[in-house]
């Protein structure tokens, strides 16, 4: 297990590495600079391309990048002055951390369940239900969903806030609005896959060994039904945790999802950068719980030697 | 009806309900299980002889499968009425069940001694430390080496035949009065096949239990029963101890599956001799005899009318109009 673990530490250095390196070519190959403005004389532009140091060669650029992250420094943001990318993903990154866990716990365990009713209830009224919201989830929008939870709970209702994130009652419909498409699709996936399961043989070979349904369904059906569920989960995590820009739009939530579309409007090369390297990370790592989880569910594919 | 009867099954009729109309895949099967004897019910693929065995534990799924009529009685108690909470208690403990093929009937995330030990998981008065006890004698039993280090293990860890060993030990581990087995053996390789059923055999004689044993391989029969039912189309068509239906074979059907089986002592230019013919299609049951379309010595009145039970003797059945005392005395043809 611990060789297994270093090796696919090694790959994913790797893999951040070659983020990196695209990401830096392409931001610099697209049109425009982070510089340009009615108030930017070329005297001004020059002076800024020397400060962020955009008149050396490209490679000596990227070596500097490279190095100045093994020392863990970002670098600072070129339209957000004098403010590192450090500083703005550590003050933005907490709202989008919690929104994004509100909207996992909420999306997965009620996808979960949904899934679980839907397939032991196969073609009666809650099956249909749990149909229904899959496909509702799957095909709303999140910022229509999102602004129909506002108008109805928000407006008519007057029950909820429908911006800022000052506390509980703030999470709430940012949190339904971010999970809904997840929760359809975990509830979907568990459907189809305890379908499956649920006409194995080794159903039948524990029902004649004369235990409950209920046991049926936890002990033999969830765990051999949930890995499609868990393989979806990974990329899945990884993008809700660090925010997405239409939800925090929509609720004024000040996470990151913000700064990241930001960031490419602005050609903010260093912040760019920074929330790509920030994100692959959590990417990565989220994938690799995945697959510890992997073999903990299903000792099929547990990896060499213990 | 003997007195030491375990298990009678009375007309059973077992059929599902499915978009193609009513499939009648049981109709109206009557046979009896004593206590410690093996009873082999033989036929070929879709005759019933799984969905009997099914019936009995109640394991069809119920819709689209339900009884039309007929009984089951274990000791005494009727089955067909129990609830699913009632079946509980007999599945496991009272009958065990040995499936078809051990590859897949072992829940692959389970290990394996948690799974032998499911069948206690409705009986709380047997105490986690005792669980454990009965499942590594079982696996003992079974004839599994290096006990512990198995108990600890998952089901791709293990052979085909020991996969089947372990099916085995689950479906005794509960000390039940009857085992019913459904082609345990069809889906290993034929040394493996041999092993088992010397250790069904050799389990048999300690524990004393009762064997229901599915198959359609005639020489497994004549291995390991005492008694035989052969089902055709749904229907028993002969039964009787295994010499009975061996030597005085009394249906036209038993003689063309013995006919059918591949013999050593024969020479090689001998051809085995198919029975001609599919078998009758269940959605509309032949009002006769349900072989007659495939029978040569049939006769008209087998198509018109279901033949009634003849015994030819004692306790040897046989339902064909040739064994009516006003048939034509016909020679079956054996080779």
């Amino acid at each position: 297990m611990a060789k297994y673990i270093l090796k696919r530490l090694a790959v994913s250095i790797v893999t951040l590495f070659v983020l990196i390196t695209v990401v830096f070519v392409l931001v610099r190959v697209m049109p425009g600079d982070p510089f340009t403005g009615e108030k930017i004389t070329p005297e001004i532009k020059a002076n800024l391309e020397a400060y962020y140091g955009f008149d050396k060669p490209l490679p000596v650029q990227y070596f500097t990048y490279v190095g100045n992250l093994l020392k863990g420094e970002f670098g600072y943001s070129m339209k957000f002055m004098n403010r590192s990318v450090g500083d703005i993903i550590a003050l933005s990154f907490p709202y989008s951390f919690d929104l994004g866990m509100r909207a996992l716990t909420l999306s997965i365990s009620l996808g979960l369940i949904f899934g679980i009713l839907a397939a032991r209830n196969r073609g009666k009224k809650l099956d249909l239900f749990c149909v229904v919201v899959a496909i509702l989830g799957t095909s709303i929008p999140d910022f229509i969903m999102g602004a129909l939870l506002q108008y109805v709970f928000g407006i008519e209702w007057g029950l909820l806030p429908v911006a800022q994130y000052l506390g509980f009652q703030y999470t709430i419909l940012p949190s339904i609005a971010l999970g809904f498409y997840t929760l359809a699709m975990v509830s979907r996936m568990m459907r189809a896959s305890m379908l499956e399961v649920i006409s194995q043989d080794y159903i039948k070979t524990a029902k004649s060994d004369g235990i409950s349904n209920l046991r049926i369904v936890w002990r033999h059906q969830i765990r051999n039904a949930i890995m499609p569920v868990v393989t979806m989960l990974g990329p899945v995590v990884a993008a809700t945790l660090t925010g997405t820009f239409v939800i925090e739009s929509i609720f004024a939530i000040p996470g990151m999802g913000k700064y990241y579309v930001e960031s490419v409007q602005n050609l903010d090369y260093s912040l760019v950068l920074g929330m790509t390297v920030f994100f692959g990370s959590v990417m990565i790592f989220a994938n690799f719980l995945v697959d510890i989880l992997y073999g903990i569910i299903d000792p099929r594919i547990r990896l060499g030697g213990k | 009806m003997s007195e030491s009867s375990l298990l009678k099954i009375e007309d059973l009729t077992f059929s599902f309900r499915t978009y193609g109309g009513v499939v009648k895949a049981v109709r109206g099967v009557s046979f009896e299980v004593n206590a410690g004897e093996t009873v082999g019910i033989v036929g070929e693929s879709g005759c019933g002889k799984s969905v009997t065995a099914q019936c009995i534990l109640k394991l069809n799924p119920e819709p689209p499968g339900f009884f039309e009529k007929g009984s089951i009685q274990y000791h005494g108690e009727e089955i067909i009425t129990k609830s699913d909470k009632e079946m509980r208690k007999i599945r496991g403990m009272e009958i065990g069940f040995i499936f078809q093929d051990p590859m897949t009937s072992l829940n692959p995330t389970m290990r394996i001694g948690k799974q032998i030990e499911e069948v206690f998981a409705s009986h709380p008065e047997i105490s986690k430390k005792e669980r454990k006890e009965r499942a590594i004698e079982i696996l003992k039993m079974v004839g599994i080496n290096d006990v512990e280090r198995r108990y600890m293990q998952y089901p791709h860890e293990l052979s085909g035949g020991m996969k089947q060993r372990v099916m085995i030990a689950r479906a005794l581990v509960g000390n039940p009065s009857i085992v019913i087995a459904d082609e345990p053996t069809t889906s290993l390789d034929v040394t493996i096949e041999a092993q088992i059923l010397d250790l069904l055999k050799k389990l048999q004689k300690e524990l004393g239990t009762a064997i229901i044993f599915i198959t359609h391989d005639l020489g497994v029969i004549a291995k390991l029963c005492d008694r035989v039912v052969v089902m055709y189309g749904g229907k028993i068509v002969e039964s009787g101890m295994v010499r009975d239906i061996f030597y005085q074979t009394g249906h036209p059907y038993t003689n063309g599956l013995l006919n059918s089986v591949p013999r050593l002592d024969l020479s090689r230019d001998v051809k085995l001799v198919p029975i001609q013919g599919t078998p009758p299609d269940l959605f509309s049951p032949p009002v006769g005899c349900p072989f007659a379309a495939r029978c040569e010595y049939a006769m008209k009145v087998c198509r018109e009318e279901m033949p009634p039970e003849f015994e030819l003797s004692e306790g040897h059945y046989c339902a064909c109009w040739l064994r009516h005392p006003n048939a034509p005395e016909i020679q079956l043809t054996r080779f």
